[in-house]
């Protein structure tokens, strides 16, 4: 065997032989690797499931292999060709509508889905009884209901339900149908119709909005291939929108990236904080085979052998960690569907995804190497004459400078590589591992400025027992450091998601307090808007606002046109959307308070002979479309050509709680085109809601009506979901901070050990000594969760104003109670630790410290 | 004559934050191979640091050390270190033994470092020899102090070192224990003819080498031959 062979043999000989008996040593280490693994193999596992689940389960997704659908009637050229193409056919009206359950008059606004053929292909209507989804396209006036709507207006199969002008009976109720998950029911709950029914409901009215689909099933795929290239450009030029199971994939995969690639970061977080688990466990466990060490040293064992033992060693354990928290992972597996399983639209499986597995080992033992390389690196420093006298020659940093910066070079390039492979996104990734590395450099840099301002400007009248606490924070050996990092980091994290979360849904509460509208009715025709306003006022409920929409359409922007894109293969999807959708603009004379305008001048009256007619562009859709001020603009108006120019840019706040547009025309040109209009009102109470939708809905049964109240319990509910998902990952984040919070204080606690027994030894009481550790950690603590809680602050703000585009108005209570339990913590563990050594007699420890 | 240790004009200096502390000064020193010699002084008198300057356990600040014909000086760490393995015996006041490993584990080691086949049975061999035939799986905490440092001797042994560098050791020892120690240290020396150089407070224990060379100051103040009347 040659030289290196040797060496690498013996090496894992003695790693083996040094940790077979004190395993117990590095439960910490193992801990920190265990967690952070688990929750990184599960949360990966999962997203390979779903991945897999979406891909077999697509067809049932959309429930055919073509959907071909539109937001207005095809005309008749288009409905000739759809009828025109090989295969099993279906077809469906939808439209949002109130529906009304005439046995307690409930009233709610669902999702109509008049039905005709087989639909779905693929997959089922899930109902109970399970012959409903086939009884109800009988023929007889019979309706399928989602069941979270039974449940909420207490009605049966059975029942009947009002739909429009025409009642029906509840056929069954509806726990499933294609591409629909929990969510989406509770959001938009469907009631499914036959389509023959539908004209007779009297839904479809002017300005009534309608999507057509037509569905159907191929005998092959490479039918459906065929068919859908040689329609595609027919369907495109009339706006028709085309969905194949490979579309479907893609929409739903991308949604599903967006939720468990955010639950993969919380998961690489925790990871992260396992990391600083790693470093300072190492350290401690390093500090502690010192003498061992410098005994090899002495026999003969260079710097590097004795490295190579503990590199063994703890990548070994790293490995064994990694392959626990991949156990663990797989009952994790178990946990996760159940807790998502009302987000997601197809049944997950919980096999384990092996490339999870491989990515997990593989992720634990570099992480487990990665970050005790650090202390481990120390090893070769341990000069062989400690073991004789603790000399007092200097350990040689300078040589280990390059190497020490060589490995903090590598930890961020590992950071930025595991992250871009969690988010798929360079960019994101350089700046998740930019905002890492920025709260560490903080967290440092605030612990040692403490250190240097307490040393400066030591209080020196305090009383002894205060000034020991707060002197062991700079005293040489000190922890002051990793501990602020460790739980600065931990607070940040859980700050930020407590932040995010009730910002979210304040924003929402917010914006319906005070005078501001909590209902609003929309698909109002102009007949109907005098005795709706009056039916308000009798209910007294005041009409905030009356806002007329008008449905049009783009002809032309500056020189382009939607026909000259046509013949342009190279144009862009976004620009050709630019013509084929609708725009619903109003018109008026003045901004709301949701709107600023940020270029040109607002113009809110017109007058026939002032030029072209001015109008007012949302700045973000003028950015993506590319119009800019000064642009000319034709719209169709129901018919009527319309030149306009754009005279102004807008910012609004999509967040509030009005109607929001892209297009403002001024007051003068629209006011005889055909419209319909929303009303804005507020109600007190829920019993008024109830009463006045009733009687809406028995009056004007095409008038829709949004209940902000509603709509915010159901925000609330989907907050809640995602936020159980999230809070499950954080979970593994607060632990995971938990256990290197204890390994970091245990470090400390060695250092404390002799100082603790020789201040007993000389007359200190238990309770002085217990006294001065509660000092130090709630100084710690408070210092690290105060930094923690303003970086959450930080975070907090540029997510918020950057992601979610609204302004930040962070609730502090949470935060506060935050800076209260964090210190509380580390002063509980800081305390027992130092319990255990106190129970013991000095003598014990002084024998034993020898 | 050739010496198995030789020091010309050895000086060692500690530089720390507040101060600069000379610990040995001008220390010239020749060892005779085979030879047992004690190093007495008092507490700071810099014979521990003199030992492991000897043993290249530190560097020098100024002056020369051969050890077995190489001058310490030109050698690297690593170089040092195989130095010690092949050349060198250790034994110390407070035994030093690797905790984790068992008494036959820990006779293992240099031999296992210097590539020995049949590590095990020659520190089988030597447990056996030292009196440790039935505490070869026993760990340090599980012996006593007198074992502990038998077993510190069978591994300072184990490589046939040229030279042995003992640092009180019987310092950490009971009177009774003591003496069984220094016997066997003394029997097993003079079995394999190794040159002995050992630090120590115990006058009784240094007037039973050949040689005492008294420190004081970081100076040699005296260096006598010992006459032992048979």
């Amino acid at each position: 065997m040659n030289n290196t062979g040797y060496i690498w043999q013996w090496a894992a000989r003695m790693a083996w032989r040094d940790c077979r008996r004190n395993l117990g040593r590095l439960t910490l280490f193992t801990v920190s690797i265990v967690l952070g693994i688990s929750g990184l193999v599960a949360i990966n596992s999962l997203n390979d499931n779903i991945g897999t689940n979406i891909n077999e389960q697509a067809a049932a997704l959309l429930g055919a292999d073509l959907e071909i659908s539109n937001g207005r009637e095809p005309e008749a050229s288009v409905l000739q060709l759809i009828d025109s193409l090989p295969g099993k056919k279906a077809s469906e009206l939808s439209c949002a509508s109130m529906v009304l359950f005439p046995k307690n008059s409930g009233t709610r606004l669902v999702q109509v889905r008049a039905l005709e053929g087989d639909f779905p292909f693929y997959g089922q209507l899930e109902t109970i009884p399970v012959d409903a989804a086939r009884e109800f396209r009988s023929g007889d006036r019979l309706a399928l209901v989602d069941q979270t709507l039974l449940i909420q207006y207490d009605a049966q199969p059975g029942d009947s339900v009002k739909v429009g002008e025409l009642t029906f009976k509840i056929a069954g109720k509806l726990t499933g149908a294609p591409g629909q998950s929990g969510i989406t029911a509770s959001v938009a709950p469907v009631v499914y119709i036959g389509k023959e029914y539908f004209e007779a409901t009297g839904l479809q009215q002017k300005g009534s909005r309608i999507n057509y689909h037509y569905y159907f099933q191929f005998e092959t795929q490479e039918q459906t291939t065929s068919v859908t290239e040689k329609i595609e450009p027919v369907m495109e030029a009339a706006s028709m929108r085309l969905r194949t199971v490979e579309t479907q994939k893609k929409d739903t995969g991308r949604f599903f990236d967006d939720l468990t690639r955010f639950m993969s970061l919380v998961g690489f977080v925790a990871l992260l904080l396992g990391c600083i688990g790693v470093a300072s466990s190492v350290q401690l466990y390093i500090k502690e085979k010192f003498t061992s060490i410098a005994v090899l040293r002495c026999l003969g064992a260079t710097g590097n052998q004795a490295f190579l033992i503990y590199l063994i060693q703890i990548a070994g354990i790293g490995f064994i960690g990694s392959a626990i928290g991949v156990i663990t992972a797989m009952a994790l597996q178990q946990l996760l569907p159940v807790i998502l399983k009302d987000l997601v639209p197809v049944t997950i499986t919980t096999s384990l995804s092996y490339l999870a597995v491989i990515n997990g080992l593989l992720t634990g033992t570099v992480v487990a190497v990665l970050f005790g390389l650090l202390p481990l690196l120390s090893i070769r420093k341990i000069a062989p004459l400690h073991v004789i006298s603790h000399s007092f020659s200097p350990p040689d940093h300078q040589s280990g400078r390059l190497i020490t910066l060589l490995v903090y070079g590598l930890i961020s390039l590992f950071i930025f590589f595991y992250a871009w492979l969690q988010l798929k996104n360079g960019i994101t990734a350089l700046a998740f591992t930019a905002a890492v590395i920025v709260i560490f450099v903080v967290l440092w840099a605030v612990a040692t400025l403490l250190m240097r301002l307490i040393k400066r400007y030591f209080p020196f009248h305090w009383q002894y027992l205060t000034r020991q606490g707060l002197a062991n924070l700079y005293r040489p050996q000190n922890q002051t450091v990793i501990l602020i990092i460790a739980i600065g980091l931990s607070t940040t994290l859980l700050g930020l998601l407590i932040t995010v979360r009730t910002q979210l849904l304040n924003s929402i509460s917010l914006s319906t307090a005070g005078d501001r509208p909590n209902m609003v009715l929309f698909d109002i025709q102009t007949p109907q808007l005098d005795s709706l306003q009056q039916l308000a006022v009798l209910e007294s409920m005041p009409v905030i606002q009356t806002v007329p929409i008008i449905n049009i359409r783009l002809e032309q922007h500056n020189q382009l046109t939607f026909q000259s894109l046509l013949t342009d293969s190279t144009s862009q999807r976004r620009i050709r959307n630019m013509f084929s959708r609708e725009y619903r603009v109003t018109y008026r004379d003045s901004l709301s308070d949701a709107e600023k305008i940020t270029d040109g001048k607002w113009v809110g009256n017109y007058q026939t002979g002032n030029g072209l007619p001015p109008v007012s562009v949302e700045k973000g859709f003028a950015e993506r479309n590319e119009w800019k001020l000064g642009d000319t603009l034709v719209f169709n108006v129901q018919g009527r050509k319309m030149e306009t120019v754009v005279a102004s840019l807008r910012e609004v706040n999509w967040g509030s709680m009005q109607t929001n547009f892209v297009v403002i025309f001024p007051n003068g040109l629209l006011e005889n085109a055909p419209k319909f209009h929303v009303i804005l009102t507020k109600v007190e109470s829920e019993a008024q809601s109830a009463a006045f939708q009733q009687k809406v809905v028995k009056a004007f049964p095409n008038i829709s009506i949004v209940d902000l109240g509603l709509v915010m319990n159901v925000v609330s509910t989907i907050t809640e979901k995602v936020g159980t998902a999230i809070r499950f990952m954080a979970g593994f984040s607060i632990l995971t901070g938990f256990i290197v919070l204890i390994s970091s204080v245990l470090i400390s606690k060695y250092q404390r050990i002799k100082e603790s027994v020789l201040l007993r030894t000389l007359g200190a009481t238990r309770r002085q000594v217990l006294f001065i550790t509660m000092v130090e950690y709630l100084f710690l603590g408070l210092i690290a969760a105060l930094v923690g809680i303003l970086l959450a602050l930080g975070a907090g703000w540029a997510i918020i104003t950057f992601s979610f585009k609204t302004a930040f108005q962070p609730d502090f209570v949470p935060l506060i109670l935050l800076l209260v339990i964090i210190p509380a913590l580390t002063v509980l563990i800081g305390v027992v630790n130092t319990r255990s050594i106190l129970n013991r007699s000095p003598l014990e420890i002084l024998r034993q410290e020898g | 004559m050739t010496y198995i240790l030789k020091l010309e004009a050895v000086e060692k200096i500690f530089t720390t934050s507040e101060r600069v502390l000379h610990i040995l000064k001008d220390i010239n020193l020749k060892i005779e191979p085979g030879t047992a010699n004690a190093i007495v002084g008092p507490s700071g008198s810099g014979k521990t640091t003199l030992l492991g300057l000897c043993a290249g356990l530190d560097q020098v600040t100024s002056g020369k050390i051969i050890l077995n014909g190489t001058d310490l000086k030109t050698q690297s760490e690593d170089q040092l270190a195989q130095l010690r393995n092949a050349n060198t015996g250790f034994i110390f006041q407070n035994f030093q033994l690797i905790p984790t490993l068992t008494a036959l584990e820990n006779v293992m080691v240099p031999l296992e470092l210097n590539r020995q086949k049949n590590a095990r049975n020659t520190a089988v061999d030597l447990l056996e020899k030292v009196g440790l035939k039935d505490r070869l799986d026993h760990y340090p905490v599980q012996l006593s102090g007198g074992e502990q440092q038998r077993v510190s001797i069978a591994r300072a042994f184990a490589n046939k070192p040229s030279i042995l560098f003992a640092d009180e050791p019987t310092g950490n020892l009971d009177a009774e224990t003591s003496e069984k120690i220094v016997n066997l240290l003394f029997e097993l020396n003079k079995e394999s003819g190794t040159t002995l150089v050992m630090v120590t407070h115990d006058l009784d224990l240094a007037r039973r080498c050949q040689r005492i060379i008294q420190i004081k100051g970081g100076q040699i103040t005296s260096d006598l031959p010992v006459h032992h009347h048979e």
